[in-house]
């Protein structure tokens, strides 16, 4: 188990190096910030100075190379528009995500789940039915269209929900959060919808077929011959069964939730990291680009890396066949 | 995992016995009428995207025939210069939607469909070749695809998109990088099984060469799963366009795909004027629905397990 673990932790830390060496030579190839820093009416000498003072003259590997050094002090190089640590922005930016990220997950489970299981215990009657034609539709809906709607029908329209921004929001363990005002309720409830759509009908489909196959199986024949209610036949026989692949997949879900709230962020105007992202590309700020990008990889690679190894706790199999694989 | 609507108990018409596969695929296909309308959109769709030159009122890319006088006019209202109604109203350079939307389905399906072909075509040949040579290639190949895989397309193809720049060659580059995976690992796991069965088996004993072996013989047999894949993999590659277009990535503004058409109107949606943005969702969204619909009986038809 525990070289399992090492094994897998090596892995990570590789995937991470080689993800920053790309990132930084694709990012590298982005314009020429200076361009856009300098006074149009700069001379070359100017330019040349500029240039410089960010680094930028030196060859691209040295760049690389004085660039992963520092990351290596958690130095990720200065924003050049803001002129900050790239990394502090990043980081003033992400719980605005992550808060968006867990609010659209939470949504997406408690009512994808339960959908799911209705869908597969009644497979065939019309809610049955319903349900899948429902997952279709949320797997089909354009997501930023999906925003746009909202927007169009509860602002506009109804004028009910705000279109943009987080509202106000308080402090909980030092870090700002809107879910706990009815201000900021108002203000994430429909980015929080918006997001767990496309997550939802996944968990739909997913919770309806194993659902499906588990119903099937000789232990819940065991149970309803035991004459258990249906209550506690789905509740605790069917649905401790399901779980381990719904968790399993939730958990990597969390980072497509959180590369997908780059959407959903640019639409409500939402400020988190996706929405500094998109910024940061268009105005070729690149050590924000780079900072970004190096988190949201981190935090997959650590999503990853937990999930796999709950998973071979959870099932002996995943791991003997690891170690069978490395022989 | 269909939602096909089938007939509780309909009585089995007794099958000729000489049913050539076409027929049979074609009858089996046929049995879920929910697939039918969505195969029926489908044509509808590919044949307004193909004809949009010729049945489109206006053309939207040619600036001459845009009146800036004609902004933002709503559904059904008229051009004030030749008296022209524009159904689906204007967008805010007098373009008319409709013709907007018809060009905008032409640009989705273009991206959507070649890109997917080329990721077909550079999946199959390495997945194939990862199968077949097995050793380090396999462990290069699937190593590569299992990273990827890891990450979401949408973030890869918006960081290629940062890098390459905008353009349509440009977004079909980056969707074939995040879609090539896909096909290599399904393609790797069905050569896998069926490199296992007889009939391969009695290919070599009949001596046939090795390529004959892998496009003949393999390869066939191996494209069911893909033509599954690869129909969701339209819907897909068409909806990340889309969304990269919004998000400003994709494609340059005088050529408006469907998903530039719904961020250009996105400005004025506060104001009230919806159908710039609206209208071109709609179209997007049958689109993927009817590609959706296919996809789902396909998955079932070409399914071995779900068969009796």
């Amino acid at each position: 188990m525990l070289a399992f673990t090492i094994r897998r932790l090596g892995q990570s830390l590789l995937v991470l190096l080689v993800m920053s060496f790309l990132v930084f030579l694709g990012v590298y190839a982005i314009g020429n910030p200076v361009e856009l820093l300098v006074n149009p009416q700069a001379d070359a000498i100017e330019r040349a100075r500029a240039t410089a003072a960010l680094g930028l003259d030196k060859p691209m590997l040295e760049q690389y190379w004085v660039f992963l050094s520092r990351a290596a002090h958690g130095d990720l190089g200065r924003s050049f528009v803001f002129n900050i640590p790239a990394i502090q922005l990043i980081l003033d930016k992400l719980p605005a995500t992550l808060e968006l990220a867990f609010c659209a997950m939470v949504i997406a489970v408690t009512i994808g789940i339960p959908l799911g299981l209705v869908a597969g215990l009644k497979p065939n009657s019309f809610i049955g039915r319903a349900i899948m034609a429902g997952s279709i539709f949320g797997f089909s809906l354009p997501s930023f269209w999906v925003g746009l709607v909202l927007i169009m029908v509860f602002s506009v329209q109804l004028g009910w929900l705000p279109p943009n921004g987080r509202g106000e929001t308080v402090m909980l363990l030092g870090i700002p959060v809107s879910f706990l005002t009815l201000d900021g309720l108002r203000h994430i409830a429909m980015p929080a919808v918006n997001l767990a759509l496309f997550k939802l009908s996944l968990l739909v489909r997913l919770t309806r077929g194993s659902t499906r196959e588990a119903v099937l199986q000789d232990y819940v024949k065991f149970a309803r011959a035991k004459g258990l209610s249906q209550r506690r036949v789905v509740g605790v026989h069917v649905l401790k069964n399901i779980l381990i692949p719904i968790v399993t997949v939730i958990g990597l879900e969390l980072g497509s939730v959180i590369a997908f709230a780059i959407i959903t962020e640019s639409i409500f105007a939402w400020p988190g990291s996706g929405k500094l992202l998109i910024d940061s590309i268009n105005q070729l700020d690149r050590p924000v680009i780079v900072a970004y990008l190096l988190v949201i990889v981190t935090i997959f690679i650590g999503i990853n890396f937990v999930v796999d190894v709950l998973y071979s706790v959870l099932d002996p199999r995943v791991r003997l066949g690891a170690a069978a694989a490395a022989h | 995992m269909s939602i096909a609507v089938e007939p509780a108990d309909a009585p089995v018409a007794p099958e000729p016995r000489e049913q050539s596969p076409w027929r049979r695929f074609a009858s089996e296909f046929a049995e879920s009428k929910l697939a039918l309308l969505g195969l029926a959109m489908l044509l509808a769709i590919a044949t307004i995207a193909i004809t949009a030159p010729w049945i489109s009122p206006q053309n939207p890319y040619d600036l001459a025939q845009l009146d800036v006088l004609d902004s933002k006019l709503a559904p059904g209202e008229h051009s004030s210069s030749n008296g022209k109604t524009y159904w689906l109203g204007t967008d805010d350079q007098g373009r008319d939607m409709l013709s907007g939307i018809f060009y905008g389905l032409r640009i989705s399906l273009i991206v959507g469909v070649s890109s997917t072909v080329i990721a077909l075509a550079v999946g199959l040949a390495l997945g194939l070749a990862a199968a077949y040579f097995g050793g380090w290639v396999d462990a290069i190949v699937m190593r590569i695809a299992d990273i990827q895989l890891s990450f979401p397309a949408i973030l890869i193809a918006l960081v290629l998109l940062a890098v390459l720049g905008q353009g349509v060659d440009k977004i079909i580059v980056s969707l074939v990088t995040v879609q090539w995976a896909y096909y290599a690992r399904t393609v790797r796991s069905a050569a896998l099984v069926e490199r296992q069965k007889e009939y391969i088996e009695a290919a070599r004993v009949l001596a046939l060469s090795r390529p004959r072996i892998v496009l003949r013989h393999l390869l066939p047999n191996c494209l069911p799963p893909l033509i599954v894949v690869a129909t969701v993999q339209v819907a897909h590659a068409i909806q990340l366009e889309a969304a990269l277009s919004f998000l400003g990535l994709g494609l340059p503004i005088t050529e408006p795909s469907i998903g530039l058409l719904i961020s250009n109107g996105f400005q004025y949606l506060l104001s009230g004027k919806y159908w710039i943005s609206f209208y071109p969702g709609v179209a997007l969204l049958l689109t993927i629905v009817a590609i959706n619909l296919v996809a789902d009986q396909l998955r079932d038809v070409l399914n071995p397990r779900l068969k009796k």
